[in-house]
């Protein structure tokens, strides 16, 4: 008869623990998907009855049947706009100079710890930031600057602040994943840093650095709290026609009209969700687009 | 060519003062290293285009090489062999400045090639580099065109003449010509392994270095590549000096016509323990630990 065995399975004990993790992870990940699929029904069900062409072109209107987005929409392209110009120079400058040129001395660690820090800042404290210096030209210490006054640069430099710290660290990962094998050959055969950085690092990292810049741009385009403290308007019934303009924003106006107490405003919230993310996804759209072709190019 | 200095005209100090290699402060040079060990033999090479002269490399606190002296021959192929951490690879990436990328690397005594030490604080090693080109451990084309993988070199360092034709000397140097010159323009990763090592041939030599060195060039390679590559090399001999390291003691045998042999102590760090020609060092070595390393008795 069998001895006492060294081991006790208990296979199916194990099994079952196994197939148990494996629907409480299938829950967690379905969750989300269910609750934003909800709501993407309910504001569809909601936006669609004011969804037209009017609505694209019309302004601000104490009569929800006349009002739209047309402010809104061109005031978040045009903060956009200039936040992509913006920050994809400087977060790109800054990823690279942390990663190709700095070495890795103390005060690389502490520039990058700080980098990391600021990415968790909420969005309200780089809207005072943005008040002070941006609007209002000064910190109250130091040199009056003069300031942009509430216009479209003021917001777009507010929200460069507020995404550089993401750009620059996708930019940052994307260009230390292409291998220093290639870094070599290029030293190899006489090229300076700047030689390697432009003609091998950059185009091998750039696929990378488009993709974190749209994942930026998309928190920008949806950011309420910063704008709405550097005093982007609410009720604004012309388009900005230059970057010293002021303006107002997708999400402002979504959220002047929720705060409405006409039920019809709250529809007209919704159909400018809906725009809201059509924007989005057109941006995503590009990005992906990008992305492909200059990734065939390598 | 690095600037030629007349033979004699340049001091001979025995411990160079420490040039530093990165211009970022790696700090002052740790503690002197013990006197060296009995100098290795060196056999006579009267027009030596590297000369190394008692060379010695940290990397942080690690000294990874001590003492290392070596004369390498003009037109000839010389191995670096040894066991793994020896050093052999340091020592190669040193000769063209190789190491200066890595943060920490400080190096003390001097390499002269030509006779101008390519430490002197005036010496650019982005220059050294065009000068001194190299073909690394595992194929590493650019994820570009065969076309602009060879041409790369030339077109940075402001290459005068006719792109396209020095393109196909450099490929036909490089033993690849007849594969590729109908596809110049398909991206170098969409060749062999075998064929790649030989692009990166072509890219090396196609700035004119005077010297190539190569770093265990065939070791991610099958037979029938690494006999491609070692004809190559024989042939390369003509033009260049080469100088390879291999982990690889019949390729050292088969195609140096020198041989340096390396052996890291107890404390890790690489020294050089015998050169000779390789006709002397795998026949008759002088150092008992060179006789059981050829032998296979370790390593």
């Amino acid at each position: 008869m069998s001895v006492e065995s060294a081991y006790r399975p208990r296979l199916a004990y194990r099994h079952a623990v196994g197939t148990a993790f494996r629907w409480i992870t299938a829950a967690g990940a379905l969750l989300g998907i269910v609750l934003l699929a909800l709501l993407l029904t309910d504001v569809a069900r909601d936006g669609t009855r004011l969804l037209s062409w009017d609505f694209l072109n019309a302004f601000p209107s104490r009569f929800p049947e006349q009002a739209g987005f047309k402010a809104a929409l061109w005031g978040s392209i045009w903060v956009i706009g200039f936040t992509a110009l913006l920050s994809f120079p400087i977060g790109v400058g800054a990823a690279l100079y942390l990663e190709e040129y700095s070495g890795r001395g103390r005060l690389t660690r502490l520039i990058q710890l700080n980098i990391s820090n600021l990415a968790g800042v909420p969005s309200i404290v780089f809207g005072i930031l943005g008040l002070q210096l941006f609007v209002r030209g000064t910190l109250g210490f130091g040199p009056d600057l003069g300031g942009f006054g509430r216009s479209v640069i003021a917001g777009s430099l507010t929200l460069t602040l507020l995404i550089l710290p993401i750009v620059i660290v996708a930019a940052q990962e994307s260009v230390r994943a292409v291998p220093s094998s290639i870094r070599e050959a290029s030293y190899g055969v006489g090229a300076t840093r700047w030689q390697t950085v432009w003609h091998h690092v950059l185009p091998q990292a750039l696929p990378g650095i488009l993709t974190g810049m749209i994942l930026a741009l998309s928190r920008a385009i949806g950011e309420t709290a910063p704008l709405i403290m550097i005093g982007a308007l609410t009720f604004v019934a012309f388009v900005p026609e230059g970057p010293g303009d002021p303006f107002t924003a997708m999400p402002i106006q979504i959220f002047n009209w929720v705060g409405r107490p006409q039920a019809d405003f709250r529809d007209l919230a919704a159909t400018g969700i809906i725009v809201l993310l059509v924007v989005l996804l057109a941006m995503n759209a590009v990005a992906v687009y990008v992305r492909q072709r200059t990734q065939r190019n390598v | 060519m690095v600037g030629t200095i007349p033979e004699g005209a340049r001091p001979l100090p025995q411990k160079a003062p420490g040039a530093p290699l990165m211009s970022s402060g790696t700090g002052t040079p740790i503690a002197s290293p013990a006197p060296a060990a009995k100098p290795p033999i060196d056999v006579d090479v009267p027009d030596p285009i590297v000369e190394i002269r008692d060379f010695d490399l940290w990397y942080g606190k690690f000294q990874a090489l001590e003492g290392v002296s070596l004369r390498v021959p003009r037109n000839q192929i010389t191995a670096l062999i040894g066991p793994s951490g020896c050093g052999k690879t340091t020592l190669l990436r040193s000769i063209n400045r190789m190491n200066d990328l890595i943060p920490y690397v400080r190096a003390r005594g001097e390499i002269a090639v030509d006779g101008r030490n390519i430490y002197d604080p005036g010496v650019d090693p982005v220059e050294v580099r065009r000068v001194i080109g190299m073909v690394f451990q595992k194929p590493n084309p650019f994820p570009k065109s065969i076309h602009q993988n060879v041409a790369f070199g030339a077109r940075i360092n402001g290459y005068r003449g006719d792109i396209d034709e020095l393109v196909e000397r450099a490929l036909k140097q490089a033993a690849l010509w007849e594969e590729v010159s109908d596809k110049l323009s398909e991206s170098g990763l969409t060749l062999s392994g075998g064929q790649q090592q030989r692009l990166c041939i072509a890219r090396a030599i196609a700035v004119s270095p005077d010297i190539v060195l190569m770093d265990e060039p065939c070791s991610a390679l099958d037979p029938i590549a690494t006999q491609r590559i070692e004809d190559l090399m024989r042939r390369l001999a003509e033009d260049y000096t080469i100088v390879i390291v291999t982990h690889n003691m019949q390729q050292a045998a088969r195609v140096s016509d020198r041989t340096a042999f390396m052996l890291a102590g107890d404390d890790r760090t690489g020294r050089l323990i015998e050169y000779g020609t390789t006709d002397q060092i795998f026949s008759t070595p002088r150092d008992e630990r060179t006789e059981a390393y050829i032998t296979g008795r370790f390593g």
